[in-house]
This record gives C-alpha cells, structure tokens and sequence, in this order.
C-alpha cells in the first residue's frame, strides 16, 4: 500500500483463499454473483463495455459508479475503470493460482496516470484540491 | 465510502462553492458581502453555497450583530485526505463478502 501523491494513490489487498482461480474468477464476473457481494451492476467481461455498478446505503442516496472494462484474461486478470463522483480510478483484480487454492489481489488506483478522456476542469481541479487540502490539513497538525 | 464522505464530495463538486471554501481556508473567517465581493454571483448564490459547505460539515458561522462570519473547518476533509484508508476498509469489507460467497458456491 502506497500513499503517495494524489496523482498515484493506490490501495493494495492481498488474500490467499483455499478456492481455485476458475471458482473466483465467476464470483467476480457474473453479474448475480459480483452483486452478493460487491453492488448491484450490468457487467460483461467484454473489454470496452461500460457498465454501472449501484449501491443504495440510504433510500434516498443512490451511489452510481462508472465502470469500463480494461482487461480480461479469464481466470487471470480483470480490470475495470471505477469512477465514483467525479474521482477516476482503475481496479485491478490478479488471480494467481498456488499450492493450495489462490492468491488474490486487488489493486484501486485513485487516479489513472494516462487520463484518456479529459475530464476537464472538474477533474484537474479534484487534484489540485487534494493536493491543496492535504497541504492545509498537513500544517494543522 | 460512507455517507458523510458523499456529503463532502458532492459539496465540492461545483467550482464556485469550491473557491469559496478555498478562500475561506485561505483567508480566515469572511461575511457573505466580503466572499460576494470576489465569487463572481450574486449574494444568495453565495449563501446557498455557504449553506451547502455548512451542511456538509466544512464551514462554520458565527453570528455578530447582523453579521454573519462564515469560516472553513478543513477538518472535515480528514476523510477524503484519508482516501487510502477509507478505501482500504471498503475493499476489505467487501473481500469479506467475496470469501463467505465462495464458501457457499461449495455447497
């Protein structure tokens, strides 16, 4: 886990579960099943396709994610972008097979470093406000 | 996230109430004329978006005579500052749920 500048912030989780990678690799890319524990969501383990993941904590708050799916590589590698209120991520999921089941792995970067798409001046501006916040909470301390 | 960050998030979505805030955290404590005089919209535009700041927990007032001092309580970032954290709990909740998943595609 790196917690670095608002640029390249990521988080990391690492589980070694006693489940084969093929079993794992369903719970994370059929949509009934990625809902019983993730969100509600339209995925297609399709690259290209851009789905929403939903969640609904309050009755009247509905959390929609943008998603976009980056990479498949069955049983492998799965990523998606994952962008949450306008702060643009990517979460990477790498299945690798051991002795005795999986290691998985979870990355979620707060911002891609290749922005593809301009997000414009909402998006520069989140940054530079992280970064400015930061700096103001740092001097509080 | 929690909800108190979605409060926090959305608050500071739009430019112009982001720019007071910063200008509070800036300059201190300010009345509605003194932003007004520097926001570029009118003084109820400038009160609806110090009411937003208010709810969300990152501007205080202070009421003297008629007026009203707005200031930034930036300690109500801590949560979106903790982002790392706050993200690390989410997925480790979630992993959770995954694991009970796979252990009941078993059965």
């Amino acid at each position: 886990m790196s917690e670095g500048s608002a640029a390249t912030r990521s988080v990391v989780l690492e589980r070694e579960l006693p489940h084969p990678p093929e079993k794992i690799w369903r719970a994370i890319t059929r949509p009934h099943l990625i809902e019983e524990w993730l969100m509600k969501n339209d995925f297609k383990p399709e690259v290209g396709h851009r789905f929403n993941m939903t969640r609904t904590p309050k009755p009247d708050l509905e959390i929609v994610v943008d998603c976009e799916v980056l990479a498949v590589e069955p049983c492998r590698v799965l990523s998606y972008t994952w962008c949450a209120m306008d702060l643009e991520g990517v979460v990477t999921w790498t299945l690798t097979p051991t002795a005795t089941g999986t290691h998985l792995r979870v990355e979620q970067s707060g911002f891609r470093p290749d922005q593809k798409r301009a997000y414009g001046g909402a998006h520069a501006g989140w940054k530079q406000m992280l970064a400015k916040l930061e700096q103001i909470l740092d001097k509080m301390d | 996230m929690a909800n108190a960050h979605e409060a926090v998030f959305r608050s500071l979505v739009d430019p112009t109430r982001r720019a007071i805030f910063e200008r509070l955290c800036r300059e201190g404590e300010q009345t509605v004329a003194a932003l007004t005089a520097v926001a570029g919209v009118s003084q109820p535009a400038v009160s609806k978006h110090l009411s937003v700041l208010k709810q969300a927990g990152l501007v205080g007032d202070r009421h003297e005579g008629r007026q009203t001092h707005y200031s930034a309580r930036p300690a109500a970032l801590t949560p979106l500052v903790n982002w790392t954290k706050e993200m690390t709990s989410f997925w480790e909740s979630r992993l959770d749920r995954l694991e009970d998943l796979l252990n009941r595609m078993d059965r």
